[in-house]
Order: structure tokens, then sequence, then C-alpha cells
């Protein structure tokens, strides 16, 4: 783990002893040791770097992509099934081959991983909100209404999240059946999967709510009659998000998987909006007959996203965690 | 100790009855079960005295009362796709969601372990590296994705092993089929059984590996090695007995979530167990097979945990300190 060396040391007393002029905002950030352990560590640096690009080639999608697989005029059934440009009867037009109805692939990945990724950051934010929520609510007032929230957390925690993701999303279609697919399957995934995440939020929120509530500054805001809606948003929430966003981080990954599993298993986006698991869905069934671009090159985009912000993910909960350094 | 289990034993009884309650209210108001038991022609009044006999009209709490009488006596109503009893239709799948998910425990097991002892003691050697990056891609490939890649790899370009289904299987006793007897049922679960244990591999891994280099640095090992004892006796006999605690309950654990993942894995090699039922339960808007699933899986994920709770209240005696 990162270590202060000596200079750092000395530089950090003397910043605190005055004798210097106060940083700006920049050389504050330059400084603070935990972007020195960013640069420090080099895994962390290219995984940062992956991310960014990922995260670009998606958002960028429409302005970068060299087709729109969602034009429907410029896609042709004569394209279908072209391989990648390295293999024979391939096309130069289409660098990473065609799917199934001729859309192409590469296109398709950074409309895909954008699905993806919109889908992953609203679930995480959902379950974030409900879970922080009912993490205030349960350390703040404690009693029974901390009782029933821990309870339900505890039994939900015994299953896990794929497994609720799934049944929510069967009933969901159960209750909405008659409702159009395409436009509400979006919606669906994104409760199902808020729903199965929102329990580590809590969990962390409640037991640092309950630290914080005997604090001096909490008590303070109760004795100036302050209701206690007011005490959780604006005094004890700012205090108890540092490890919430740990928990979004490595959230993100896990939902961006989950997505893809569900999509996979024909129960998340369809086929008209497809994520990267959708697009691997439609692939597997031409695995078998050699075409296996369809599904190989949205799996390895898949892994690379994951990797890259699980690998970031767990850099900040190490450089977080004071027990660590 | 009988006041520990007692304890766990009504929390466990709590949490199966508030599971039977979620999977009674989707059984009843999911849909309305008399539409998809008639069909179009079927008249009002035929339809209200269907209601009527399947006691859809009582009060909920006796509705409610009913289910659980019913469920106990694995009595889970009628499948809407299949039309049979659900129970029949788990009964038929069972074997081989559970010869798949001991396979692959098995699996977890007899690599992680090596390879998390191995990384353990030599924590800088190359090797160790290469487990651990490994290990890193292992959890980051969803399993879904690891699935098709094993599929590429091993069916479509080299033709070693099937890639769907169970292969031939052999009818041991009224219900139970094995395919542990026959070759072609061994090879067909050796693919699927990777996929599902890989997970589980990488994790007993790390969990071993960490609790390793933790235990070599107590006193009790310096000593041990001070005394002069041989390497072997110290790394297996003195520390390997220790990492052992966490590792079973890790295991037990990861059990539950293996029958669980099987749903994907099942889905992804055609085998036909009980995840692949749910699975279509779910895209066909079957409530009944879900919530018998919901069910099931709750009691053994319950049962499980209870085990294991009971299990670590035995192994470790520091547990058992400071209780009533």
């Amino acid at each position: 783990m990162p270590t202060v060396s000596n200079e750092e040391a000395k530089a950090a007393v003397q910043d605190r002893s005055g004798v210097e002029a106060a940083p700006g905002r920049i050389t504050r950030m330059v400084d603070n040791d935990f972007f020195h352990a960013f640069l420090r560590s080099k895994i962390t640096v290219i995984a940062a770097c992956g991310t960014l690009t990922l995260f670009l080639l998606a958002f960028l999608a429409p302005w970068i992509a060299p087709h729109d697989p969602f034009d429907l005029a410029s896609i042709s059934i004569m394209d279908a099934r072209v391989p990648p440009v390295w293999m024979d009867y391939s096309d130069p037009r289409f660098v990473l081959g065609t799917d199934d109805q001729g859309r192409d692939l590469l296109s398709g990945i950074f409309y895909g991983m954008r699905i993806s990724l919109i889908v992953g950051f609203c679930s995480v934010v959902a379950a974030a909100v409900i879970g922080i929520t009912l993490g205030l609510v349960a350390g703040y007032m404690g009693g029974r209404i901390d009782a029933i929230i821990m309870r339900i957390a505890d039994v939900q925690l015994t299953f896990p999240a794929i497994l609720i993701a799934l049944l929510i999303d069967g009933i969901a279609h159960g209750i909405f059946g008659s409702l159009d697919r395409n436009v509400f399957a979006f919606y669906i995934l994104i409760v199902a999967l808020a729903l199965s995440f929102w329990v580590q939020y809590a969990r962390t929120v409640r037991s640092s709510t309950m630290v914080e509530k005997s604090k001096e500054y909490v008590q303070a805001a109760r004795v100036i009659g302050l209701p206690s809606v007011i005490i959780m948003a604006r005094h004890i929430l700012p205090n108890v998000m540092g490890p919430v966003m740990v928990i979004a981080t490595i959230n993100l990954a896990l939902a961006i998987v989950t997505e893809a599993t569900l999509s996979f298993l024909g129960v998340g986006m369809p086929p008209t909006q497809p994520s990267l698991g959708t697009l691997i869905a439609i692939g597997n069934d031409f695995l078998y007959s050699g075409e296996w671009w369809i599904a190989i090159f949205p799996g390895v985009a898949l892994a690379l996203l994951v990797l890259n912000v699980n690998l970031l993910g767990d850099w900040l909960r190490d450089a977080l965690n004071p027990k660590l350094r | 100790m009988i006041g520990f289990a007692t304890r766990r034993f009504a929390q466990a009884m709590i949490v199966m009855l508030v599971v039977a309650l979620l999977s009674f209210t989707m059984f009843r108001f999911v849909g309305d079960p008399i539409n998809q038991m008639v069909g179009i022609e079927t008249s009002l009044e035929e339809r209200e005295a269907l209601r009527e006999r399947l006691g859809l009209n009582d009060p909920i709490p006796i509705q409610f009362y009913n289910f659980l009488s019913k469920a106990v006596r694995f009595d889970f109503g009628t499948s809407y796709q299949f039309r049979q009893p659900v129970s029949d239709l788990f009964a038929k799948r069972i074997p081989a969601t559970l010869e798949l998910s001991f396979t692959s425990a098995l699996f977890a097991l007899v690599v992680g372990v090596p390879m998390g002892i191995f990384a353990g003691l030599n924590r800088e050697s190359p090797i160790s590296k290469l487990f651990l990056s490994v290990s890193l891609i292992g959890i980051s490939l969803p399993t879904f994705f690891i699935g098709i890649l094993l599929i590429f790899l091993f069916s479509v370009t080299l033709q070693w092993l099937p890639s769907f289904g169970r292969g031939e299987t052999v009818q041991i006793g009224s219900w139970w089929t094995t395919g542990f007897l026959t070759v072609s049922g061994l090879k067909a679960l050796i693919l699927p059984s990777i996929t599902l244990g890989l997970y589980q591999m990488t994790l007993i891994m790390r969990l071993i590996r960490a609790e390793m280099l933790e235990v070599i640095r107590t006193d009790y090992i310096k000593f041990a090695r001070a005394r002069g004892l041989p390497d072997r006796l110290v790394n297996f006999r003195h520390a390997l007995k220790n990492t052992m605690v966490p590792v079973v309950t890790i295991t037990g654990l990861q059990l539950g979530a293996i029958i669980a993942f099987a749903t994907i894995t099942e889905t992804v090699f055609q085998w036909p167990g009980m995840g692949l039922l749910f699975l279509q339960a779910v895209q066909n808007v079957d409530i009944p097979i879900m919530s018998a699933y919901l069910l099931l899986t709750a009691f053994m994920f319950v049962a499980i945990n209870f085990i294991v709770d009971i299990l670590y209240f035995l192994i470790d005696p520091r547990l058992r300190v400071g209780r009533p």
C-alpha cells in the first residue's frame, strides 16, 4: 500500500505551518496523496484510461460509429453475416463483420455498450437512492422502523441478486404483459436491478448513520430544533457518502454484468434496442454455424468494460480504506 | 447451544414465512389464475364455479393457509404452460440440477484449494501472479460468456465435447436419473460444471491465499519452523488446518449460489434442470412454477444458512464464549 515518503511528509508539514501561500485548487488536487496513490498504481492508470475510452466510445456512438445500426434504410440483408476484415469474403466497410440482419457489428457494439452503460448507471443511481434513503431512516430513527427495514434486507440478502432480478422481471411482465415490451423493458430492467442491489447501500449507510448520529454536530442540529428530514439530508448524508461511492463503482460493474445476463436470457433489453447482452444472445444462435464473431466480439467488449470498471473499483476501495494505508 | 440453535431456527422459520407470503401473493394476484386455466369459450358461470371450487372466493388468510398446507405437501398447483402438476415437473428436473451443482462444487474445491495454497505459500512467484490475474479475469467474465467461449472452443472448433443436454442417462430408483454412469453423460458434464464452478473456484482460491498469508505470519507457525519441523508438516498440518474454518463456511454458502446460478449455465448448455424450467417460466409468465421455484430455492438457502451457522458454532470454540 502507498506509504508517504519523507519529502511528501515534509511538504505536508510545511503546508500546515502556513509558511507557504495557500495552494490553489489544482495544486491541492495534484498534491493530494489520493492522487499520488493513483499515479503509483500502473494498472489503475491503465484501467482508468481504458474505462474512459470505453465510456467515450459508448456515449459518442452516434457521432463516431461508422454506421447507424438503427437506420433501416442503410442496412441491407445482403450484407448479413459478413466476417471481420481479416477473413475471407469480408467487406472493408465492416471492420468486425456484420450480424444476421446486416448491421455493422462495430457500430452495434458501440451502441450496445451505450445502452448497457445507461441501464447500469440508472440502476446504480436508483439502487443508491433507495438504499441511502432507507439506510438513513433506519439508522437515524432506530427502533421498530429500523428492525423492519433491516429484516427485509436480511431476507433479501439470502438470495443472489440475479435471481431477484429475474423474479421481478417475470412478475413485471405478468402485470404489464399487455403493454409494449419495447417501451417498458428498459424501465422494468432498471427497477429490477435497483430492487436487487439496494441492500448493500442501506446496510452501509445505516451503520455510518448510527455513528454520526451520536456526534455533537447532529446533537447541536437537534437542539436548535431542525426537523429530522433536514438533519438527515443536509447534515448526516454528506458525511456518509464516502463508502457509498465505492459501493456504487463496484456495483456498476455488477449491474452491467447482471443486465447483460438478463438480456442474454431473453428477459432484458429487446432486440430492437440491443444491449451487449442482447447482441451476445443474437450471436449465440450462429455460433454453431461458424459465424463466431457475432457473439464473441460483443462478449469481449463486455468483458473489457467490466474488467476495467472492476479494477478501478478495487483500487478505489483500497485507496479509501484507511486500514490498508 | 440449544438456545442459539432455537433462535436461529425461529429466524429461519420467519424468513420462510415471509417468502411464502411473497410467493402466495405472486401466485394469487399476478394475472388471474382462472384466465390462465380455461379457454376463451368457457362461460362466465363455469368460470365462477371453477373459482368457487378452487377456493379463490375464500377470505385471503384462509387462502394463504390453504396455500401453505399444500406447499408443505409439495403441491404447487398446475403449470400454465405444460398443464402438468408443478411438483412432477420439478421432480423430473431436480437430479439434473443437483448433479451439475455437485460436480461444479467439486471442481471448484479440487482446483481452487491447491491453487490457493500454492499462491499463499509462494507469494512472489510469477505463477502465483498468473493465478491472480487469471482469477481477476475469471471474475470479470460473465458466467454465460464463459459458457459461450467454452462451447466455441471445445464443441464448435475442436469438437471434443458436447455443447448441450445431459448425454445418456441411467435411471436409478423410481425417479432419479443420473449422468454419472455413462461416458456421454460424463462428457456432457465437463463444460457446464467448469462454467458454473469457475467463479467459486476463483473465490476459494483467493480466500485460501489470503488466509494462508495471514496464518503464516503468526507466532505459532514461526515457532514450528524454529523447532525445525519439515516445511510440509508446517504448511499442511499447522497452517492449512487453520485456514479451513472460513473456507468451510464460504463453500457451504456458495453451494446455494451455485444452485441459483445454475439457471444461467443450464440455459447456455440447454441442460434439462430446474433452472432452465424456471427461466422458461419467467419468459412465459408461468406463475405457479415461478412461485414454487422461489419457495424451493428459499428453503434450500435457509436450510444451508442454518446448517452453516450451526457448524460454525461447533467448529469455532471462540463463538461459544460469552453467549448464553
